[in-house]
């Protein structure tokens, strides 16, 4: 099947107005020796009835997988039908970035209101468009800093997720930046005095993340003083967006830049992309902000419409000078993350309430079935780490019941021997939770 | 119209949450009461305001659906359905991206397939999926070359770009840490091959070439600058935005390009989704796949697996494997397409834009008169000249006859351009069409110009005023 219109007749006629006799004359330009003489090697020509049965046998060869244990940067969340209903509409999603504002008003209103809630919920005073995800969102946050500041040196807790880290390493190492990575304390909180220890006057940003990769929640307070003090940055990540329903805001803690990954907004897991990178700051670095930014204006009647505004930022026109090089972002699925919101509206914090309590319940039911150590016992939101004797028995059990199981932090954190981290969103019934604890039990 | 802050009335809902059926502990016993926010301060509106909100929202929008969408550079070609449908199959979209490996094979199976299509089509050894978009993947490619150099302990400072280059491409040799060098253009619009010649010396890491460029041109001395770059040691890069000009018909490995980013939301008919989600993914030589990120998907023995042995990769340059939804409609259509298919749509993909630019060089001019690829640049200049109406007044008068208007302002070499690109999916009819208000146009600035300068006219709101969002930035809501 192709979705080519032109009859033999339009052919003609259209080869004649361009004056040419074969459509391989329309190639003179390619040297002749590297025009291809034969068909590329690729699967014959399907029909649409065919395509269909093959990509349905492809998804089948996935398990289908009822329970997932594990978050780590992708979490399972119930998404409202209206979600879907209005990122279906195809005059969103074939459209192209609204440059030309009069005929794209409603995707910019939408982003408009978009950036409004993710200022909201962050205490920020601006928001961008989004970016790719909340790794490379974390990792052009580092180089908005070093770029801004002039310095250098990138400080990085090692509570972060372990693939952000990765993403702010590639990026600060093409940007000949060093990043120090400062261990986390016996609570899976930040050591405070280790990190204050570790930024300096070449300091351009602090990384950190609440709840961090442990689950754990930060006193992102306690950090602002000793990183403004030395005239870093302090750039702040989450999790999992829905607890943002729950946390006080990094902005009201002295944040300058709050990412992170927006997937929980009405996104599915979708095996690790397309997701979101949330990205919002504080009003004094509106100017360097990567990526698309909707702003209000009025029309030549005083109307209020929208536009794409501050381009002068951006890389077409600023070129090498641009913060950064940030093209395409992930509009749609911000877009459904703008429809989730308006959808949950004030019920965001009692969903964030229950993902809570249902983290308490298996945390505590783990702890009395099992007789496993709850590694960090201080404030968590909807993740928890647990130490048992061999969390590869215990996932295998898991996975034998069609249960994805926990994250096992010992591949990305040596120090944490024999140790699973555990996710439990609203997506898991207390049967399902019952059933998980009578399994690791066994 | 409204926004929906100003729809929101205390008290009213579009969601339900599940009951509590744990047991309800008190939020402020787990965690400190002075990390829990006291407000969410989002909309409250009723789940049919929701809905009629968007959908105004949405009848405010102009998609491919609606009409023609020749914006040059871009390749709005249609999205096929089927690919949409296939897309949204639970067994794809539910997975956690740390599912073991055996519980996602389907997934692991269709993103090695993939690599190995765009390998074929595009003449390289290897391709990762990772990046997310265009410019992700022009980052990926020139961090693969970066380190390359690095690993041989050679220091190369320099980034050559063309003149007429996307301005991603200075952007992202600039983030890794490249001086970017500009390469003028010739009078014919190609490379200027005594310049890049005077550029050329081993402390140039590369070439960023677009091919065919931004002015729709394939680059006619494509062996010269090879040999030219190569000669010096260095890596010529292709951005393959303007893939859509040459699948079945040559391949840029051939051509003696290193690397290549593609955008499979332009080339592969995934569809933009007012600007995202893309998938930029990006092919190399077998001397760069080492450098490419991690984890590489391979195969053995039948069964597919993630892998993170690469010691000498650049690493991640975001989190999972890259926007894996994009890939599934991607796979889906060069399965529907198939080897002729993939040709055809080049011969009608290049047919249709010369076309458009035999029927239009009447009236507007054009800066290199000769064969285009997939696209046509035309300037405005006689329009500003004659009458002072800018090419910016000529696409807004567009939207008054129902057509999304080509790019414009780019390549910036060529003054009040307009850049056409109409795809190979769209009917002799459209095309007409198309020309016959680009010429009605040409006509109205002659006789009339206030109309065009005005314009639009018939859309929801007139023209807005730019400049005042710059002045006086208003992004976020305040009541």
């Amino acid at each position: 099947m192709d979705y080519l219109p032109h009859t033999p007749n339009d052919l003609q006629e259209m080869m004649q107005t361009v004056g040419i006799e074969k459509l391989d004359d329309l190639f003179v330009d390619i040297p002749e020796r590297y025009r291809l003489k034969k068909l590329l090697d690729v699967p014959p020509s399907l029909s649409e009835q065919e395509v269909a049965g093959l990509m349905t046998a492809m998804s089948m060869k996935n398990a289908s997988v009822p329970i997932t244990l594990t978050g780590a940067g992708a979490y399972h969340h119930y998404i409202p039908s209206v979600v879907g209903h209005v990122i279906s509409r195809s005059e969103f999603y074939t459209a192209y970035t609204p440059y030309q504002a009069e005929i794209s008003q409603g995707i910019l209103q939408a982003i408009y209101e978009y950036q409004t809630m993710i200022a909201r919920l962050t205490g920020m005073q601006v928001a961008n468009a989004s970016m790719y995800d909340g790794a490379s969102a974390m990792a052009e946050a580092a180089v908005l800093a070093g770029k801004t500041l002039g310095r250098t040196k990138i400080v990085i807790i090692r509570s972060v997720h372990p693939e952000y880290r990765q993403v702010v390493s590639t990026y600060a190492w093409a940007n000949g930046y060093d990043v120090v990575e400062v261990s986390c304390g016996a609570s899976g909180r930040i050591d405070t005095e280790a990190l204050a220890q570790a930024i300096d006057e070449n300091t351009a940003a602090v990384l950190i993340q609440s709840p961090n990769f442990f689950g754990v929640i930060e006193d992102i307070a306690s950090v602002e003083p000793m990183t403004h003090s030395k005239g870093a940055m302090l750039v702040s990540g989450f999790t999992d967006a829905t607890s943002l329903g729950i946390l006080k805001p990094a902005g009201e803690m002295g944040a300058d830049i709050v990412v992170g990954e927006g997937q929980s907004f009405g996104n599915p897991m979708n095996y690790g992309g397309p997701y979101l990178g949330i990205f919002a700051s504080t009003g004094k670095y509106l100017r360097k902000i990567p990526g698309r930014l909707a702003g209000a204006t009025l029309d030549r009647e005083g109307k209020r419409g929208f536009v794409l505004t501050l381009q002068t930022r951006e890389q077409h026109i600023r070129r090498e000078k641009a913060t950064s090089n940030i093209c395409s972002n992930e509009a749609l699925c911000a877009l459904a993350a703008g429809v989730y919101l308006v959808s949950l509206g004030k019920n965001l914090k009692t969903l964030a309430e229950l993902n809570v309590r249902k983290t308490q319940y298996l945390k505590k039911k783990l702890a009395e079935r099992t007789g496993w150590k709850v590694l960090f016992p201080g404030a968590v939101y909807n993740e928890f780490v647990m130490q048992c004797p061999d969390p590869g028995a215990v996932n295998k059990k898991l996975q034998d019941n069609g249960i994805i199981g926990g994250y096992e932090l010992e591949k990305d954190y040596p120090e944490l021997k024999n140790t699973l981290l555990l996710c439990a969103t609203e997506m898991l019934s207390k049967d399902d939770l019952d059933l998980i604890v009578s399994i690791a039990a066994q | 119209m409204e926004l929906i802050f100003e729809k929101s009335r205390p008290g009213r809902r579009a969601s339900s949450i599940p009951q509590c059926d744990v047991p309800e502990v008190s939020i402020d016993t787990v965690i400190d009461r002075e990390l829990i926010r006291d407000n969410v301060d989002l909309p409250e509106v009723g789940e049919l305001d929701l809905i009629r909100h968007y959908t105004s929202l949405s009848r405010r929008n102009f998609g491919v659906d609606v009409g023609f969408y020749p914006l040059g550079s871009c390749t709005m070609k249609y999205n096929p359905k089927i690919n949409e449908d296939v897309a949204r199959l639970a067994g794809f979209t539910s997975l956690h991206p740390y599912a073991p490996d055996q519980f996602s094979q389907g997934n692991l199976q269709l993103m090695y397939e993939l690599q190995q299509y765009l390998s074929e089509i595009f003449g390289m050894a290897d391709f990762t999926l990772q990046p997310s978009a265009g410019a992700h993947g022009e980052l990926t490619g020139v961090m693969t070359i970066k380190k390359y150099f690095d690993k041989k302990g050679e220091l190369r400072s320099q980034m050559l770009i063309p003149d007429a280059a996307h301005g991603t491409n200075p952007a992202s040799g600039a983030l890794c840490g490249f001086q970017a060098v500009t390469v003028r253009s010739n009078d014919e619009g190609g490379v200027d091959i005594d310049h890049l010649r005077e550029l050329m010396t081993e402390d140039v890491a590369g070439l960023m070439l677009t091919n065919p460029n931004t002015l729709g041109l394939f680059e006619r001395n494509i062996e010269d600058v090879a040999t030219i770059i190569h000669g010096k040691g260095g890596f010529l890069y292709c951005d393959g935005a303007n893939a859509n000009a040459f699948l079945g018909q040559t391949r840029p490995g051939d051509l003696g390009f290193d690397v290549i980013q593609l955008n499979l939301h332009k080339t592969f008919s995934t569809p933009h989704g007012c600007g995202g989600p893309g998938s930029g993914p990006v092919g190399v030589v077998k001397d760069l796949v080492p450098h490419l990120p991690i984890p590489r998907i391979a195969e053995r023995d039948g069964t597919y697996v993630l892998d993170y042995d690469y010691p000498d990769s650049i690493g991640r340059v975001r989190a999972f494997y890259g926007n894996f939804n994009v890939m599934v409609k991607a796979y889906a259509y060069i399965r529907s397409l198939g080897p002729e298919g993939l040709k055809r749509t080049s011969d009608m993909a290049v047919l249709n834009a010369n076309y458009i630019k035999e029927k239009l060089k009447p009236y507007y001019d054009l800066p290199y008169d000769r064969i285009c690829m997939h696209e046509c640049v035309f300037t405005g200049r006689r329009q500003v000249k004659e009458n002072n109406v800018h090419t910016s007044d000529i696409a807004k008068r567009l939207l008054d006859y129902g057509f999304h208007p080509p790019t414009i302002y780019f390549p910036m070499i060529v003054p009040e351009a307009i850049m056409v690109e109409p795809n190979e999916t769209e009917s002799r009819e459209t095309l007409d069409a198309f020309c016959d208000a680009m010429i009605a146009i040409a006509k109205e600035a002659k006789e009339n110009p206030e109309l065009v300068k005005s314009a639009p006219h018939t859309t929801a709101v007139k023209r807005l005023d730019d400049v005042l969002a710059a002045r006086k930035p208003d992004v976020c809501w305040c009541p």
